[in-house]
C-alpha cells in the first residue's frame, strides 16, 4: 500500500523542513512540557499533588508535532496522561499546576484533578481515566462539527478533531467502534496512538494479536501510518497531512507513532517490569529510547541546520523555569475550593437536585451548599 | 503456604470485640485475600485468575503476588486491556458445556476469579455482568450455573477523581442472580473470598484500595485453609444498647471509631459489619433495631437508591413499631468525587458525620444542617 511508503518520502524531504521560528516554537513547547512533568514528579513527592499523576516524559514529540499545527478551535481530546496536551494547547501552565495541587485556581477548579484536565476556551475536551473513553467522545467532537458545516451550514465550521491515546487502548473494542464509524462518515477526525510499547506493565507484545496498529486503519477504510514519534519534524509532516486531509473532507486518519515514556506508567507505578536490572532486555530498550530523546534530536537538528545558537535555547530553558517556578508558587498560594463549591457544577441547571420541604427549588436556598456529606 | 505472617508493631486505632480467643498473629488484608486465593487455586485446579497485571505485575496492588510464579501462566492470565472480551470469554469457557444441555454442564464448569483493577472499570463489561452471569442460571432454568467471582478495589482512594471513586455496590445488589460481599477485616478477607469462590454462583466482591494496608488479628482458625465464613450473614463486630450502626468495607472502620466516641458521651452504639450486600442479612439488622430501638445505616456510596435506602425500609417494614427514632442515612455526597482534597474529604462521610448522625437518632442535639 502506498501509505507503507510514507516514512521514506518523508525521510527523504527532511532537509529544511522548518523555519527558524517554528523551531523555536517547537523547542519551546517541548521543553515546557519536560520541565513541567519532572516538576510535578518533585511536587508529588512533597506532597502537594496527589492521586494518580501520569508523566509524559519522552512522548514530547507527539503532543507538540501533532497539536501545534491546530487552531485554537480544533479539538484535542486525550487519557489520563494529558498535562503536556494541555499545555501544547495553550491551557496556562498555571492553570494546570493548580488544578494539580486541588486549588481553585485550577482549570477545572480543583474538581477533576490530573487526569481530567478540560479547558471550553482552548477545545481541550478532557481528560479521560478510563482508556478508550476518550474515543468516541473525539468521535462525537468530530461529528459536531461536520454536522454544523452540513446541516447547520456554518460557514468556516472545519474543526479537526484530535483523539491521543495508547497501545492498550488499540485492544479495545471502542477503538474499533470509533474507526468504523469515523470512516463511514468521513469525520475530521486523526486518530493518534502513542504506541509506547507498555500499558503499565503490560507488553504491547504480549497483549496483541498483531502488533502493528496502523494496519487497522485500512482495515476500515483509512489510511493508517506509522511514524517515529521520537522525532517532533517526522511527526509534524504526518499530522500535517493527516489535519489537512481531515479539514478538507476527506475523512480520518490512524497514526501510530512509535514513542516511548521515560518514567513509569504513574508516579504510583514502581515500573518493575520494565527494570533493567531484573530483565537486561529492557536495559537495551531504555537505553536505545533514552537515546533518541526527542528534545536531544531537536537541539541537533537546530544546531546543524543553523536555526539556533546554544545561547538562544538556554534563554528558552530559563524562561521556562521561571515560568514554572511562577507557576507552582501561583498554585501553592492559590486557596483551597471553599465549601459551597461542593455542590456547584453538579448539573448545568441546579434545579436538578430537586424541590425541598417547603416546595421550593433546594438550589434557591442560601443555605443550600452548607449541608454535611448527607446532602 | 502461607507467605507471611508478619507481626506488625502497629495495631488498629481500636479494639473490636472478637468472639473467638484473640491471638498474637496480624494480617493485612492484602495478605489475607493473596492466601485465600493461593490456597483455594491450590485445592482446585479448576480455579483461576484473570485480569489486568495479575501476573507478571504481581496484581496492580499487589493482591495476586507470588501466584504467576506458583500456578504459572495457564492459570494466573495476564490480559488486554478488555474488560468485556475477557467475560465474554470467560462465561464462554464456563457454558463449554453447553452442548451437554442438561446434563449437568456446570459440572465441567471453570472457576475463574476476575480482577477488576478498580470496579468502576466493570462498567466498560457490566453488560456481561449482569445479563450473561447473573441471569443465566435463571434464563436456563438452572441448566447454567455461572461459578465466577468478580473482584477488586471499589469506592473511593485519595485523591484519584471523579472516575476512580464510585461505590458500585447498590448497583449490583439490586441484580437478582448476583451475590455481593464487602469484606473489612483480613478475616472477612479471607472467608468471604473463600466462600465467594467456592460458591458456584456469580459473585460480586467489592474490597477497598485503602484497607489493603491495614493490619487486623486473626485467629487460628482463621489461618486453617478449610475456613470459610457463610454468604448472607453479618457480623456484629460491636455490642451496644442505645443505636444500631450498620457499615461494611472501609466504613465499618469509621463506624467502631465513632461507637467509641459515642461511649464516651454515654451512647452505646451497636456495630454491625454488613459483609454480605445481597444477600442481605435483614435478620440480625431487625434483630439488632429491636433491641436498640434506632438505627443509622452508613455507606460511602451516592445516596439515593443506595445500601442503606434498602436497609431503612427493611426496617421500617419489619420492625416499625420498634423504632424510637426516625431511621438515619449516613451516605457520599451526592456529587461526583471531587479531585480537591478538602473537598473529597466533604464528599466522604468521615467519623464525625457518623457520630452526629447517632446523637440525632438518640435526640441528644445538633440539627441536619449544621456546618462541620
Amino acid at each position: 500500500m502506498i501509505f507503507d511508503y510514507i516514512e521514506i518520502f518523508i525521510l527523504t524531504f527532511c532537509e529544511q523542513l522548518i523555519t527558524k521560528e517554528e523551531g523555536l516554537v517547537l523547542y519551546e513547547d517541548m521543553i515546557l512540557g519536560r520541565f513541567f512533568e519532572d516538576m510535578c514528579a518533585q511536587m508529588y513527592y512533597r506532597g502537594k499533588m496527589f492521586g494518580f499523576v501520569h508523566l509524559y516524559n519522552g512522548q514530547e514529540a507527539v503532543s507538540t508535532g501533532f497539536i501545534k499545527f491546530l487552531k485554537k478551535e480544533d479539538y484535542v481530546v486525550s487519557t489520563y496522561r494529558d498535562h503536556v496536551h494541555a499545555l501544547s494547547k495553550g491551557v496556562p501552565a498555571r492553570e494546570v499546576m493548580s488544578e494539580l495541587f486541588g486549588k481553585a485556581t485550577g482549570c477545572c477548579r480543583g474538581q477533576g484533578g490530573s487526569m481530567h484536565m478540560f479547558s471550553k476556551q482552548h477545545n481541550l475536551l478532557g481528560g479521560f481515566a478510563f482508556i478508550g473513553e476518550g474515543i468516541p467522545v473525539a468521535t462525537g467532537a468530530a461529528f459536531s462539527s461536520k454536522y454544523r458545516r452540513e446541516v447547520l451550514k456554518e460557514p468556516g465550521a472545519d474543526e479537526v478533531t484530535l483523539a491521543f491515546f495508547g497501545d492498550g487502548t488499540c485492544n479495545n473494542g471502542q477503538f474499533y467502534e470509533c474507526l468504523n464509524m469515523a470512516a463511514l462518515w468521513k469525520l475530521p477526525i486523526v486518530f493518534v496512538v502513542e504506541n509506547n510499547l507498555w500499558a503499565i506493565g503490560m507488553s504491547h507484545l504480549r497483549a496483541t494479536s498483531d502488533p502493528q496498529i496502523w494496519k487497522k486503519g485500512p482495515a476500515f477504510g483509512m489510511p493508517g501510518i506509522h511514524v517515529d514519534g521520537m522525532d517532533v519534524l517526522k511527526v509534524r509532516e504526518v499530522a500535517k497531512e493527516a489535519i489537512e486531509r481531515a479539514r478538507r473532507g476527506e475523512g480520518p486518519t490512524l497514526v501510530e507513532c512509535e514513542t516511548y515514556r521515560f518514567r513509569g506508567h504513574s508516579l504510583a507505578d514502581p515500573d518493575e517490569l520494565r527494570d533493567p536490572e531484573s530483565v537486561s532486555s529492557l536495559a537495551a530498550e531504555k537505553a536505545h529510547y533514552a537515546g533518541r530523546d526527542p528534545i536531544t534530536a531537536l537541539k541537533k537538528y537546530l544546531f546543524d541546520n543553523k536555526l539556533a545558537s546554544e545561547q538562544e535555547l538556554k534563554a528558552i530553558d530559563k524562561k521556562i523555569e521561571e515560568l514554572l517556578d511562577e507557576a507552582v508558587e501561583f498554585a501553592d498560594e492559590s486557596p483551597l475550593p471553599p465549601r459551597s463549591q461542593l455542590l456547584e457544577n453538579v448539573f448545568a441547571d441546579p434545579k436538578g437536585f430537586g424541590i425541598g420541604p417547603d416546595g421550593k427549588y433546594r438550589c434557591e436556598d442560601p443555605k443550600f451548599t452548607q449541608g454535611t456529606a448527607h446532602v | 503456604m502461607l507467605r507471611a505472617i508478619r507481626h506488625k508493631n502497629i495495631l488498629p486505632a481500636f479494639s473490636a470485640f472478637r468472639a473467638f480467643s484473640s491471638s498474637a498473629k496480624e494480617m493485612t488484608v492484602r495478605e489475607a485475600l493473596n492466601s485465600a486465593l493461593d490456597e483455594e487455586m491450590s485445592a482446585d485446579p479448576k480455579v483461576f485468575l484473570m485480569g489486568e497485571e495479575v501476573g507478571e505485575y504481581q496484581g496492580a496492588y499487589k493482591i495476586t503476588k507470588g501466584l504467576l510464579d506458583k500456578y504459572g501462566p495457564e492459570r494466573v492470565l495476564d490480559t488486554p486491556i478488555t474488560e468485556e472480551m475477557a467475560l465474554i470469554c470467560l462465561l464462554n469457557i464456563l457454558q463449554a458445556g453447553f452442548t451437554g444441555i442438561g446434563v449437568g454442564a456446570a459440572y465441567y464448569g471453570l472457576r475463574p476469579v476476575v480482577e477488576f483493577m478498580t470496579f468502576n472499570f466493570s462498567m466498560q463489561a457490566i453488560d456481561h455482568i449482569i445479563n450473561s452471569a447473573a441471569k443465566s442460571n435463571y434464563m436456563s432454568a438452572g441448566q447454567i450455573s455461572v461459578p465466577i467471582v468478580f473482584r477488586g478495589p471499589n469506592g473511593a482512594a485519595a485523591g484519584v477523581g471523579a472516575q476512580h471513586s464510585q461505590c458500585y455496590a447498590a448497583w449490583y445488589a439490586s441484580c437478582p442472580g448476583l451475590k455481593v460481599l464487602s469484606p473489612y477485616s483480613s478475616e472477612d478477607a479471607r472467608g468471604l473470598l473463600k466462600a465467594a469462590i467456592r460458591d458456584p454462583d456469580p459473585v460480586v466482591f467489592l474490597e477497598n484500595e485503602l484497607l489493603y494496608g491495614e493490619s487486623f488479628p486473626v485467629s487460628a482458625e482463621v489461618l486453617d485453609s478449610s475456613f470459610c465464613l457463610p454468604i448472607g450473614k453479618a457480623k456484629i463486630e460491636r455490642e451496644g444498647k442505645d443505636v444500631t450502626i450498620t457499615a461494611f468495607s472501609k466504613m465499618v472502620g469509621y463506624a467502631l471509631k465513632a461507637a467509641e466516641i459515642l461511649a464516651k458521651e454515654g451512647i452505646s452504639a451497636e456495630v454491625i459489619n454488613l459483609r454480605s450486600i445481597r444477600p442481605l442479612d435483614r435478620s440480625t439488622i431487625n434483630a439488632s433495631v429491636r433491641k436498640t430501638n434506632r438505627l443509622v445505616t452508613v455507606e460511602e456510596g451516592f445516596p439515593q437508591h443506595g445500601v442503606g435506602a434498602e436497609i431503612c425500609t427493611s426496617v421500617i417494614e419489619e420492625s416499625f413499631g420498634y423504632l424510637d427514632a426516625p431511621v438515619e442515612r449516613i451516605a457520599g455526597a451526592d456529587v461526583p468525587m471531587p479531585y480537591a482534597a478538602n473537598l473529597e474529604r466533604m464528599a466522604v462521610p468521615q467519623v464525625e458525620d457518623i457520630v452526629r448522625a447517632a446523637k440525632r437518632a438518640c435526640y441528644r442535639s445538633v440539627p441536619l444542617a449544621a456546618t462541620a
